[in-house]
């Protein structure tokens, strides 16, 4: 049956998002659908690396705490949830789904949608899109994954499956995708997609809509934000959407809000681009009806893209971290004394390095203003092709306590393995889509 | 009087690219944002951050601007030695802008 309407939840805006804001989400709002959204331009291509270390692993690292939550609130409900938790292995994060289904005694159908990983496809001798550079530039290619979009997930949704689970599906299409199900737009129908796309872009990062990544006390007071509350959507067949959130949590929708994530990570506001069409956001109108309660409308079409962008994650070798903190008189002269310590003993081994003072000027990478501080925190980091030169680093700063200047005190370390990523395009017909379900049916002991 | 007065500013991140969304309190206090928060003042403010080009949106419906800024995450997210590989934190440092 058509609808006209549909309500779309938004559970994670990230990988290590809160669990209870789609708890509560699935519990009070009864929704059509629950999207969990949890990959960023590196997920992948980190999952990729735990998928080749065990070959039963790759999904999100989370998947099995969050559906451990939802799976009992999701018995006798008709929510469907749609995720990217797949990651670089949605075969395996279904079966665990149904592992867990099957622990906790729930009946559930589960469709994966696969095709994105197009590893197998990728040349080195591509151009990659950042640098114009050639791939084989690059160290190591750990993953390639083409960002797919909404039709990727129509035959998923078209069977009786309750949770669709894939992998690098375009974050706004993975809300887009029951849009066009539900209200059969075909996919010709540019200004319905269009719309729909702004949809998903202001629901993706969850809890930035409703506050989060938003509150400055005195200027910008968000109400709660230690219960905050993830935002919904009710969204008619032409697109246009009125976003509220459940009673009674925190946070709050406001126009600023909505304003500041219409914008956020958007490279052109006339042409936002996504698998599934291009986009024009700057005529879009935002129209409060209640407080809290926000109409969008006016997004129409620019046109389609031609290619789909490939996130390839690469091999950046190690980033070798070391801090330690002076206090009180003359700390920042102690804590540069530190710093130039350091670099005159290490500086010189690495291609990249770097000495900040927390406190001064570490988190610009400048400071625009002067101000003696009463304590500093010295960082020093590197990055290199070695791992036994990442760790020197910390050890050269623990070694300030004996050896630097007066009261260095809380010295702590740190390696990161580096995953880099970069982008190439790729035609569509080269994607080969496919879908699979799979089920734990229990017979229920009444 | 300081950016940060009258506009609000939220900063995503695109590999090695800033947006940074400038977003007046007041749609009256747009046009003094559209004379004063110009490329070349937000280049010159963010020097030694932005490194390479900035390009500017005018969105009179929303009396807001919103800037790209290219070569600004210090190689990019993945790849950035410094502390905030996203530029999450960069919104308040275009916010200390002074506007005559």
């Amino acid at each position: 049956m058509k609808k006209n309407t549909i309500r779309i939840g938004v559970g994670t805006g990230f990988a290590g998002d809160r669990i209870e804001p789609a708890e509560i989400l699935l519990e009070k709002a009864n929704l059509d659908y629950l999207v969990l959204e949890c990959l960023a331009e590196r997920t992948i291509a980190l999952a990729q690396k735990r998928k080749k270390a065990n070959s039963s692993l790759g999904y999100d690292v989370l998947l099995e705490k969050r559906m451990q939550s939802l799976l009992p609130k999701l018995k006798n409900k008709a929510t469907r949830i749609i995720t990217n938790m797949g990651a670089a292995n949605p075969q395996a994060g279904a079966e665990k789904i149904l592992e867990i289904a099957n622990q906790l005694g729930i009946s559930i159908k589960v469709a994966v949608v696969t095709g994105d990983d197009v590893l197998s496809k990728i040349s080195l001798d591509e151009t990659v899109w950042e640098t114009g550079k050639s791939l084989s530039d690059y160290g190591e290619i750990l993953s390639a994954n083409a960002y797919i979009g909404a039709n990727a997930l129509l035959s998923a949704l078209q069977s009786d499956a309750q949770i669709i689970i894939t992998g690098r599906v375009a974050d706004p299409s993975l809300f887009l995708a029951p849009m066009i199900h539900e209200f059969k737009w075909p996919l010709n129908e540019l200004d319905y997609l269009a719309q729909g796309t702004v949809v998903g872009h202001l629901l993706e990062c969850a809890g930035q809509l409703t506050g989060g990544y938003f509150a400055d006390p005195g200027k910008k007071d968000v109400t709660d934000l230690a219960n905050l509350g993830f935002p919904y959507a009710d969204v008619s067949n032409d697109g246009t959407a009125i976003f509220s959130k459940v009673e009674n949590t925190g946070g709050q929708i406001t126009l600023q809000t909505m304003k500041e994530q219409l914008l956020y990570e958007v490279l052109n506001p006339t042409a936002y681009t996504t698998p599934d069409i291009i986009a024009d956001f700057s005529k879009v109108v935002f129209e409060e009806i209640n407080p809290g309660t926000i109409k969008v409308s006016g997004v129409t079409a620019v046109g389609k893209p031609e290619k789909l962008k490939v996130s390839i994650g690469y091999n950046a070798g190690f980033i070798g971290e070391g801090e330690i903190s002076y206090a009180g008189e003359n700390a920042l002269a102690r804590a540069e004394l530190a710093g130039e310590i350091i670099s005159e003993r290490i500086r010189h081994l690495y291609t990249d390095f770097r000495v900040d003072l927390i406190g001064v000027n570490a988190t610009h990478r400048k400071a625009f203003r002067q101000i003696e501080p009463y304590e500093v925190r010295l960082r020093v980091a590197g990055k290199t092709q070695s791992s036994s030169l990442a760790a020197l680093i910390g050890e050269e700063v623990e070694a300030l306590y004996t050896n630097g200047p007066a009261g260095g005190g809380g010295a702590r370390k740190n390696i990161v393995d580096v995953v880099g990523i970069v982008s190439t395009f790729i035609e569509e017909n080269q994607i080969e889509i496919s879908t699979e379900k799979k089920e734990v049916h229990l017979n229920e002991i009444i | 009087m300081k950016l940060y007065e009258v506009a609000h500013c939220r900063t995503g991140d695109k590999g090695n690219t800033l947006t940074m969304s400038i977003i007046a309190f007041k749609k009256e206090n747009y046009p003094l944002l559209l004379e004063q928060v110009t490329v070349d003042k937000v280049k010159d403010h963010l020097q030694g951050i932005v490194l390479g080009d900035v390009e500017r949106y005018e969105l009179p419906s929303l009396g807001a601007l919103q800037f790209v800024c290219h070569e600004a995450l210090d190689t990019g997210v993945t790849t950035s030695l410094a502390m905030d590989t996203h530029g999450k934190t960069l919104s308040y440092s275009i916010l200390e802008l002074e506007l005559s």
